[in-house]
């Protein structure tokens, strides 16, 4: 006779919690005509001329597997690009992975590096996936918070406060989802520091590498005597837009590599061939595209920057990615009532900032990754939101004064 | 002329969609709406910015679907002048709605609307063939309008098909 279904199930999985964004996203699918600065990719369609090298693929017959690590091709491409924008050399041949996004090659970094126990920092507030990743991997994750007062911007010392003897990596994720916060060298170069001195591995995730706005990038793989430490992490989701490719790739030293071969070969194989070849174009052909993708958000950051802090949300303005993170703590409200209130009042989507690690609350990350116009209308829809909050704290106030 | 970031970035806003606010240009670039509005006034006055057109898709509306045609001609240069006084002949005409200089197997290219064929095809033969320094000319009716300046007509399948809310 078979037991309940739960009793089947891993108790490590079991555990997880659900992510904080699935639960917000039933709410605000089920209500129409949203306007949604929840989203977390970009507006834009993959340029053409990737997806017709796709196709093209396709039509030629590209349908086997790919050596594990992906088509050489593409690691040269990836391995030049990496080397022309970040000054960083990797070998294509033995160090650098193709994976089915960069959350793959997270994945497969926390599974080749961790020992049961080992602890790995993670930043907060900080994107939902890479505690969850650490557990899975039979790790532990250790969230470090970071403060607003700076701009979010992780120091030195709050690393070493958070150190143990098992502190084995720390994932860095720099400009950061959800808060857009950028590390520049200096700040870099600081942490690299303390990663010398506590003996620690980095995880470098450099997905919205392209997408700075004010300063050149600088990968933590090209500070000083830091690329033996570092997986850098990257691929083509954010800069080209290619979120639903499922395309990313790792660089790392050799024997870090190697065994995350072994895992590709037992797990996915390889990433999808046909797609492959888009990725090939992306690098050969399109950085101009990615350059005005980069102008034309850059824009609507300023835009949104200042307009919420014209509304009277204090927001700093983030170096990078495409997410704004406000406080809402005047408000009084927590950021989930106020998101789920914004919703419901004025159909206007945002992620609580709770959902991104304890430090988040008390805030909101809008992404401005939507049109000017839909930008411009939830501003006004916001502001409304605001007054409304205002004018019922005023009636608040008037009736306790009158008693 | 040399244009500084600033001006440049404006530009290229308007270029996409000149009906936005200048408060909202002044956000984009971190700037203030005086500002922005002497950087428009000057892009205007130096003709950079030439007029602010709408761009519209006549064979949606009935009744007011225009006949197009591209016209290639060739044409006897004149001495001191060149192409220009020729030009300047036809491009004055109202139907002609733009005119290029070409290099290659032809001199002059000129798109030109009307109401019917028979109107298009008494604008070459009455007006265009007879200016004197004109050759010759060939005639192409458009069929259909697929792109225009950077715009493609029709159906938009450009929706937004994103999940309304991801990490």
């Amino acid at each position: 006779m078979m037991k309940e279904h739960q009793h089947y199930l891993s108790g490590m999985v079991k555990e997880l919690k659900p992510s904080g964004i699935r639960k917000f996203f039933d709410l605000a699918a089920s209500i129409k005509g949203v306007i949604s600065l929840g989203v977390g990719e970009p507006d834009f369609i993959t340029p053409w001329s990737i997806r017709e090298a796709a196709i093209l693929s396709l039509e030629e017959g590209y349908t086997s597997y790919t050596a594990n690590p992906g088509l050489l091709e593409l690691r040269q491409e990836i391995s030049g690009y990496l080397n022309k924008r970040f000054g960083v050399q990797y070998n294509p041949v033995d160090q650098v992975i193709v994976t089915a996004g960069a959350s793959q090659a997270i994945d497969l970094t926390f599974r080749a590096i961790l020992n049961p126990g080992d602890e790995v920092l993670i930043i907060e507030p900080a994107f939902v996936s890479y505690a969850p990743l650490v557990t899975l991997a039979g790790g532990k994750p250790i969230p470090v918070s970071t403060h607003p007062s700076n701009g979010f911007k992780l120091t030195a010392e709050q690393i070493e406060n958070a150190i143990t003897t098992k502190t084995k990596a720390i994932l860095l994720c720099s400009p950061n989802n959800p808060t857009g916060t950028y590390l520049n060298k200096e700040e870099l170069t600081e942490i690299s520091r303390v990663v010398e001195k506590q003996d620690l591995l980095v995880i470098s995730d450099e997905i919205y590498a392209e997408l700075t706005y004010d300063d050149e990038y600088t990968s933590f793989a090209s500070i000083e005597g830091m690329y033996d430490r570092t997986i850098l992490i990257n691929g083509f989701s954010k800069g080209f837009a290619m979120t639903g490719w499922r395309l990313g790739f790792l660089a790392a030293p050799q024997p870090f590599t190697e065994q995350m071969v072994k895992i590709l070969q037992y797990t996915t194989m390889c990433a999808p061939h046909m797609l492959q070849h888009g990725a090939i174009e992306a690098l050969r052909n399109t950085y101009h595209e990615v350059e005005s993708m980069r102008r034309s958000y850059r824009r609507r950051r300023n835009y949104i920057v200042q307009s919420l802090n014209n509304i009277g949300l204090d927001c700093h303005t983030p170096g990078g990615a495409f997410y704004v993170f406000p406080s809402i703590k005047k408000t009084g409200l927590s950021s989930e009532q106020f998101a789920e209130e914004l919703l419901l009042a004025e159909k206007v989507a945002v992620v609580p900032g709770s959902a991104f690690g304890e430090s988040g609350e008390g805030y909101i990350r809008c992404s401005y990754a939507t049109s000017m116009e839909q930008l411009q209308e939830a501003m006004q829809r916001i502001k409304r939101f605001m007054d409304s909050l205002e004018s019922k704290e005023n009636r608040v106030q008037e009736l306790s004064t009158n008693n | 002329m040399r244009l500084s970031g600033e001006e440049l970035e404006v530009l290229s806003i308007l270029e996409e969609n000149h009906r936005i606010p200048v408060q909202d240009i002044a956000l984009m670039v971190n700037s203030s709406v005086e500002d922005v509005s002497a950087i428009i006034k000057k892009l205007e006055d130096e003709k950079i910015i030439v007029s602010y057109p709408a761009l519209i898709d006549w064979s949606k509306v009935a009744g007011e679907e225009n006949i197009v045609a591209m016209i290639d001609v060739k044409v006897t240069p004149k001495r001191g002048v060149g192409f220009d006084e020729v030009a300047e002949r036809i491009y004055r005409f109202p139907e002609v709605t733009s005119l290029y200089l070409m290099s290659g197997a032809y001199d002059l290219s000129i798109t030109i609307e009307g109401k019917t064929m028979s109107e298009i095809a008494r604008f070459v033969s009455e007006k265009l063939s007879t200016i004197d320094n004109v050759i010759s000319t060939t005639t192409h009716f458009m069929l259909k309008k697929y792109k225009h300046d950077g715009v493609i007509f029709g159906e938009n399948n450009d929706r937004d098909r994103r999940m309304v809310v991801s990490p």
